[in-house]
């Protein structure tokens, strides 16, 4: 009765390949998560983000409306167009979540971030520290006679390129917030 | 109007006041206020189950049998632990549960206290959503919410944690609100648009398919009526998941039979050649598709859903629809009426020519015997002597399953209850108890493997307790069957683990619950046993004796296209590549 022939060796695809071929290249977008701030919601968003393999580049949270209890939350994260279009959905979901916006495709927007930066040592390498400072428009807020810190705010790849330079000047630590995002022109 | 009350007694007004008759549970230390206040009233009813996991999978067969929400109860601690099979179950299939949890005192949580446990963390991934209550006067308002999230939208599982303390604490009662009066209210109409442009389609479509599933159901019965007129107004030929079965009828004469894995050859085949599919509440699952890139390839897809993450999820849709199934289909027939009623007639005789083609092949076929019981007959008996009867089925999950959806049919909607996401053997013996709970006259089956029977066989005792005369329909093959096919057919018939040793008598088991007991080996005796199984009042273990080595035909391989069918034991050789043993 049995009315197929079945090739042998016909394929090597599987079920679990999932994506198709189109599409394949792998976009970054910023994200704004408007939720309700309530225990548990950031669990929830990165829960969902380790629970199905999507990745984050950079995550910052925090409450925006004190009297609605809001807190916007900002991911940026990395995928194929079809894996992004999974992530807004997915985030759409969870109850707490009120708005999901990808600023990368909603028009033009602004991201900054802010970054401390600890410089440790002396004679030269402290001079031409300070001059790159000042080129890059970083605050000195802390110094001593072995160390600075800077701050410095402004798109990632900004705070990247500094931290590069003040590698060999002696960059002992470094803290970052994350991206904040927000749109240009009128909401 | 507000009252003022203990937490835990509003834990009872509230589940009054949402419409609530029965609970399934199990007490301990956490929860005690509030099996207090159950005590205290008699509107509400406690089925104590004997297992947590059973309360879980009794409240799914309450809830999918009714088309309402099941509640559970459970303790702290591994009572909550217990309940996550089932939430994760509930979760996959879209079923729509209230589980309420005790938590140890608030002033205790983080101190790893006597049946502590992170019961909110534990759940998150496996609940649609869940909440700690930290204050009673928080409780009623977030107790209606919870009702309100498990049923609206793609309904699911939520889970409240109730610290003992909120539940002594007195706080201020108030009544359900408004479901309007909620933020969160999924989009239940569908886009005009849209919805014109796939008539459109339709119109013209030469070789159509509707690919249904548990969506339809869950939309309530107006989705279902709604899909009978359309599919017979049209002609077009429908198809469902394991999860649809009972949506359109089993006895309608555009019905191809379940797709899928072990879904039917014309169902599996009318998928792959078809120009346009029409998906209603189905979800692209792995167990459907076969080989994604493979995945009917000639045809535009429509997809009507309510959950906008399912819309290009596995497969891109050309006619993606958000909505809900009832709304949508609802438009969709008015739009066709208005445009005319128009269908390519003539391409539609044609696919339906090419589709009795493929019905000849009768994929069912097998090879009876009259020495041996074969599983497929068993159930062409069950399905013969129970027809037009009050009939509700559950399953566990295995072979059994799988030839439990081919060979039983369904007329109506809410009849058929199968774990089919997360494949959880153990759960049709206290599904069977949740939906004999809600239709007491009613015949219940529950057909099983020996092994998943096993798992939570215990519920014996809630269903002797409570006179729910279940009936356990075994078809007992001595193996965890659907491993051994695979391991036949994927490892070289090297069966590991795959025996079930040491199984007990069972009908000296119904016996020591004081239930009865029927075996059966011979085929000539199996009417006469079934028809005792249906006419005794009470429940009932039948052990079924069946081929052991019996496959479940027809099989799509995984990591192969619909097309590339396995349809008897003859044309197994070789068939799975060892690319495929990688899959489940
Ligand atoms: C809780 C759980 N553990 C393991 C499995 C994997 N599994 C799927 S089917 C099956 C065998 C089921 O045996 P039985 O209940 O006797 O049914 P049969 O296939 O023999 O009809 C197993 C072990 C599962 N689905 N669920
Ligand atoms: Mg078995």
């Amino acid at each position: 009765m049995n009315a197929l022939h079945i090739k042998k060796g016909a394929t090597s695809h599987s079920a679990y390949n999932l994506r198709p071929t189109y599409g394949d290249a792998v976009e970054q977008h910023t994200l704004a998560v408007l939720v309700d701030n309530e225990a548990g919601v950031l669990a929830r968003v990165i829960g969902l983000f380790s629970g199905r393999g999507y990745n984050i580049e950079s995550l910052t949270v925090a409450e925006v409306d004190h009297t609605g209890k809001r807190s916007r939350i900002t991911i940026v994260t990395r995928g194929t167009p079809l894996v992004i279009e999974q992530i807004k959905a997915q985030l759409g979901r969870i109850i707490p979540v009120h708005q999901v916006n990808d600023l990368t495709v909603e028009g033009p927007s602004v991201e900054r971030e802010l970054a401390l930066i600890k410089v440790s040592g002396g004679g030269d390498k402290r001079v031409e520290a300070l001059r790159l400072a000042d080129i890059f428009r970083a605050k000195v807020v802390d110094s001593t006679l072995e160390s600075f810190v800077f701050e410095l705010t402004g798109a990632p790849d900004k705070i990247d390129a500094f931290a590069e330079l003040m590698r060999p000047l002696g960059l002992s630590e470094i803290a970052r917030t994350g991206v904040a995002a927000l749109s240009r022109g009128e909401s | 109007m507000a009252r003022q009350m203990t937490g835990a007694k509003m834990i009872v007004q509230a589940l009054k006041d949402q419409g609530v008759d029965t609970i399934f549970g199990y007490p301990g230390g956490a929860v005690l206020p509030i099996y207090d206040e159950i005590f205290l009233q008699n509107d509400i009813r406690h089925v104590l189950v004997r297992h947590e996991q059973a309360a879980l999978h009794a409240a799914e067969g309450y809830a999918r049998s009714t088309g309402k929400p099941g509640v559970a109860l459970v303790t702290s601690g591994p009572g909550a632990t217990n309940a996550v099979t089932g939430l994760t179950d509930a979760l996959l299939d879209s079923i729509p549960l209230v589980v309420l949890s005790g938590q140890v005192p608030t002033f205790m949580i983080g101190t790893d206290g006597f049946q502590e446990a992170d019961t909110v963390g534990i759940t998150r991934p496996c609940t649609k959503h869940n909440w700690l209550v930290k204050e009673t006067d928080d409780l009623p308002r977030l107790l209606h919410q919870a009702f309100h999230v498990a049923t609206s939208g793609r309904p699911g599982p939520v889970l409240l944690d109730i610290p003992k303390d909120v539940q002594f604490a007195t706080g201020t009662y108030i009544a359900p609100p408004k479901k309007t009066e909620y933020r969160y209210q999924p989009q239940l109409k569908g886009d005009l648009e849209e919805i014109t442009e796939v008539i459109a389609a339709l119109e013209t479509a030469k070789r159509p398919v509707f690919y249904t599933g548990g969506g339809v159901i869950n939309s309530g019965p107006a989705a279902s009526q709604l899909l009978r007129e359309l599919v017979e107004a049209t002609g077009a030929p429908i198809t469902s998941t394991l999860m649809g079965l009972g949506a359109y009828p089993a006895s309608g004469d555009k019905w191809l039979g379940m797709l899928g894995m072990h879904g039917l050859y014309e169902a599996n085949m009318a998928m792959h050649d078809c120009d346009l599919m029409i998906c209603v509440g189905a979800r692209f699952d792995d167990r459907i598709t076969g080989r994604t890139d493979a995945f009917s390839p000639k045809s535009k897809k429509v997809h009507i859903d309510i959950d906008p993450s399912s819309i290009n999820k596995v497969i891109h849709v050309d006619y993606p629809i958000i909505g809900d199934v009832a709304h949508v289909l609802e438009d969709m027939l008015k739009v066709w009426k208005a445009r005319g009623r128009k269908m390519d007639r003539e391409g539609l005789a044609k696919w339906w020519q090419k589709i009795d083609g493929w019905k000849q092949v009768k994929c069912l076929t097998y090879k009876n015997s009259d020495k041996i019981i074969k599983p497929q007959y068993a159930l062409e008996r069950l399905e013969a002597l129970t027809k037009g009867m009050d009939r509700y089925i559950t399953t566990e999950v295995g072979q059994h399953q799988m030839w439990a959806a081919q060979f039983l049919h369904f007329e109506e909607p809410h009849r058929w209850m199968t774990s089919g996401g997360l494949g959880t053997m153990g759960y049709g013996f206290p599904a069977s108890v949740g939906v004999q709970q809600a239709h007491p006259e009613a015949l219940v089956i529950n057909v099983a493997g020996e092994a998943s029977w096993l798992m939570n066989m215990q519920e014996m005792g809630t269903a002797m307790q409570y006179r729910l005369p279940v009936k356990q329909f075994i078809l007992n093959n001595e193996r965890l069957g659907m491993v051994r096919q695979w391991q036949q057919l994927l490892h070289g018939e090297r069966y590991s683990s795959s025996w079930s040793e040491s199984l007990p008598d069972f009908v000296k088991l119904a016996e020591a619950f004081g239930a009865k007991g029927i075996q059966c080996s011979d085929p000539a005796d199996l009417d006469d046993a079934i028809m005792e199984m249906i006419n005794y009042d009470g429940p009932v273990i039948f052990d079924c004796l069946v081929e052991k080595h019996e496959n479940c035909f027809p099989m799509i391989p995984s990591g192969k296209a619909h097309n590339e069918m396995l349809l008897g034991d003859a044309s197994t050789e070789g068939a799975i590549q060892s690319d495929g043993a990688v899959l489940v």
